[in-house]
């Protein structure tokens, strides 16, 4: 008998109290009810910000039409030479970057490459208020993961409407057939003594230009 | 070394706990950490005006999983095998070592890097390892602390929680350089510093890595996805840059479905870290086309944990999703410190999983259901409603109807004999009566123990028996109730 059989048949031993007709695949809790909003929408962005900043990212609002100008000024005040942009990246947000070399990983950057770069330009897949995360997908404008691990620096573009207030709202917007990362504020630990330091091994810094919608519209 | 083998030998939790209640630095790290973690926990967990429906919905989804494990798994294979990785059935510790060590050989390499993982320090993986001339390397700051150390964990979230900064320097400057980078000349034990020292310890290995092992807290039978919840980056680099990776998980780490993984995600940072989320979680699904490895290896882990599942009231216990809120808030865990529950599982949690586990045939795996009060507070805390003192007191009967402990043994079998006759009783009662003055202050022999830190009541002059005779005028006979 293969380990395989050998496991599957000690479980299935184990549980003969379980009535053979019991359903399976039936709804459970966490699908049978919709999420309860437990923040109110207007409430949202301001929610996120906060968050955001407790868990010591730097955040800056900004108009749509106001997002090249941030971007480049962010990129600069870091005094970042080269960034990483992945590909897929829309061209209007990197407009004003002139002086700042662009890494291209349309041909997939070596891990020194990456290592010598100043920070990487990503947009997200989805955002969440209620914790402060940013969910990166790997999608167009994001890249493949390592492009916000190895840099030291992580400047995410993230639009209001792809903010959502809870971690279950999140869910339905992802698809986990893709790599995912979840990311709540620069990379940090409580090893020692529980006194908490930002930047272990991924980036030190994550700043966050969360675009808001036009006016009116 | 963090291993489950250097665990053997070790002495029942009685002993361990003395030495340990002894050492004043360990009950001062102790303490400070486990009472800002609670705090913290309290806290975020006081933001969410649903969380006992959040804990309900994490308990149901759970339970459901276990009562159909054989189902969710063979699911979890299926999509795991449609998304490009290969899934290995481990039946123990030895088989998965055995897999393990094969699958690194394969690739022609001679290290790994790891990422913390409980199932990997429960086989033994890194000692299992080194014996095939395979070297594995902590890459959580924790976990190196404590390899650096040639130490034990002694907490599940933060295994180094009973070193104190100036120790962690002191290993820093001593150990560092045989591993790899060394430490600066000029480390300062300020915890910023000491984190900089690990990040350029390990930067290199982690650009070179061809190998990593991992485990994961989550995996969901519907989509093949796994998860690895952390804060440092060092899983992501495990799990993101390396060639081949290898992640060995405990058969009760399924979910059914992507929905259903919510649920988790808001118990788990909450009640682990008391974060409202934790810095990283990395998700992945098989292989991704041109991102992270391009091999992927899960090996299910059994190890006992079908033996659990056996059992209907032990079966709970494979409900935890390993936050450590248990240890943190458990009087027992605070004054022993983690090393006295002898296990890499320790704290109420360990209590249970550690004798379900491994059986309660050694005497220190018999003494770890003991190694509680019986207050509660784990219930209270545990994110999936764990009832553990239930299960605590379900694994003394187990112990007790095992042999259990002899001077208790004897005691009880008295017991019984002067309890099973009312006239028996009376005439003891009596006896004991009239001998209350020569009554000792501690008891002779075995029961000196018990008295060390109690005081031995006096008995009273009469019996209640004999004073409910004399009030009422007739002889205790039993009566109905109305």
């Amino acid at each position: 008998m293969s380990s395989r059989d050998a496991v599957l048949a000690r479980i299935r031993a184990a549980l003969v109290d379980v009535p053979a007709d019991e359903a399976v695949d039936g709804p459970r809790p966490s699908e049978a009810s919709p999420p309860r909003a437990r923040v109110a929408r207007d409430a949202v962005l301001p929610l996120l910000v906060e968050h955001l900043r407790d868990y010591r990212a730097v955040v800056h609002e900004v108009a749509p039409d106001e997002l090249a100008g941030a971007l480049a000024e962010a990129l600069r005040r870091r005094g970042c030479k080269s960034v990483i942009v992945p590909p897929g990246t829309p061209v209007a947000w990197i407009a004003e970057t002139d002086g700042i070399e662009l890494l291209d990983d349309t041909t997939p950057l070596t891990v020194d490459r990456l290592d010598a770069a100043d920070g990487t330009v990503t947009g997200c897949a989805v955002a969440i208020a209620e914790t402060g995360t940013i969910v990166l997908d790997a999608g167009p404008g994001q890249g493949r993961r390592a492009l916000t691990l190895v840099p030291d620096y992580h400047l995410c573009v993230v639009h209001a409407e792809d903010v959502v207030a809870s971690v279950p709202e999140a869910f339905p917007r992802l698809d986990a057939r893709r790599p995912l990362t979840w990311i709540s504020g620069p990379s940090a630990t409580s090893d020692i003594e529980l006194d908490r330091v930002e930047g272990v091994h991924g980036p030190r810094t994550l700043e966050v230009l969360l675009v808001r919608p036009t006016p009116g519209r | 070394m963090s291993n489950g083998s250097a665990f053997l030998g070790l002495p029942a939790f009685p002993g361990a706990a003395r030495e340990a209640v002894g050492n004043a630095q360990l009950r001062h790290n102790l303490r400070k950490a486990t009472h800002t973690i609670r705090s913290k926990r309290a806290a975020v967990v006081g933001e969410l005006d649903d969380w006992e429906e959040l804990r309900a919905a994490g308990k149901a989804v759970k339970d459901h999983t276990l009562r159909h494990l054989d189902h969710y798994l063979v699911r979890l294979e299926e999509a795991v095998t449609a998304a490009g990785g290969h899934v290995h059935w481990a039946a123990d510790a030895d088989e998965a070592n055995r897999i393990v060590t094969e699958l690194v050989r394969a690739t022609g390499g001679h290290d790994v890097v790891k990422v913390k993982s409980m199932a990997t320090q429960e086989i033994g993986l890194n000692e299992a390892l080194e014996a095939e001339g395979i070297r594995a390397y902590e890459t959580d700051l924790a976990e190196l602390i404590v390899q650096l150390g040639d130490d034990r964990p002694s907490h599940i979230l933060v295994p180094a929680i009973h070193r104190n900064r100036s120790e962690i320097r002191e290993i820093f400057l001593r150990e560092m350089a045989a591993w790899g980078e060394p430490a600066p000349d000029d480390l300062t034990d300020e915890p910023r510093v000491l984190a900089e020292a690990a990040r350029r310890h390990l930067r290199k290995r982690f650009l070179t890595a061809q190998v990593a092992v991992s485990g994961a807290n989550f995996m969901v039978a519907e989509t093949g996805t796994l998860v690895v919840v952390e804060s440092e980056g060092n899983g992501r680099m495990c799990l993101t840059l390396p060639e081949t990776l290898i992640s060995v998980v405990g058969i009760e780490k399924v979910v059914p479905t992507w929905q259903d993984l919510a649920v988790f995600l808001q118990l788990l940072p909450r009640s682990s870290t008391g974060e409202r989320m934790n810095p990283y979680t990395s998700m992945w699904t098989g292989v991704a086309p041109s991102d992270g490895p391009r091999n992927f290896h899960l090996v299910l882990l059994d190890n006992g944990r079908s033996r659990v599942l056996a059992d209907e009231v032990g079966r709970q216990t494979l409900r935890c999703i390993r936050c450590s809120a248990c240890l943190n808030v458990c009087p027992v865990y605070e004054r022993a410190g983690g090393h006295a529950y002898g296990s890499v599982y320790p704290g109420p949690i360990g209590a249970i999983l550690t004798p379900q586990l491994r059986g309660t045939t050694s005497e220190l795996d018999a003494s770890l259901p003991y190694a509680s009060t019986l207050c509660g507070a784990c219930y209270e805390v545990c994110p999936v409603a764990i009832d553990i003192p239930e299960v605590l007191v379900h694994l003394r009967e187990q112990v007790v109807e095992g042999g259990g402990h002899r001077a208790e043994r004897a005691a009880m079998k008295a017991a019984g004999w002067i309890f099973a006759d009312p006239a028996r009783l009376a005439r003891v009662q009596r006896v004991a009566g009239r001998a209350r003055r020569i009554v000792p202050r501690r008891l002779p022999g075995p029961g000196a123990a018990w008295t060390d830190t109690r005081d031995l009541p006096v008995p009273p002059e009469q019996s209640f028996r004999d004073w409910w005779a004399a009030e009422r005028g007739r002889p205790t006979t039993p009566r109905s109730n109305p």
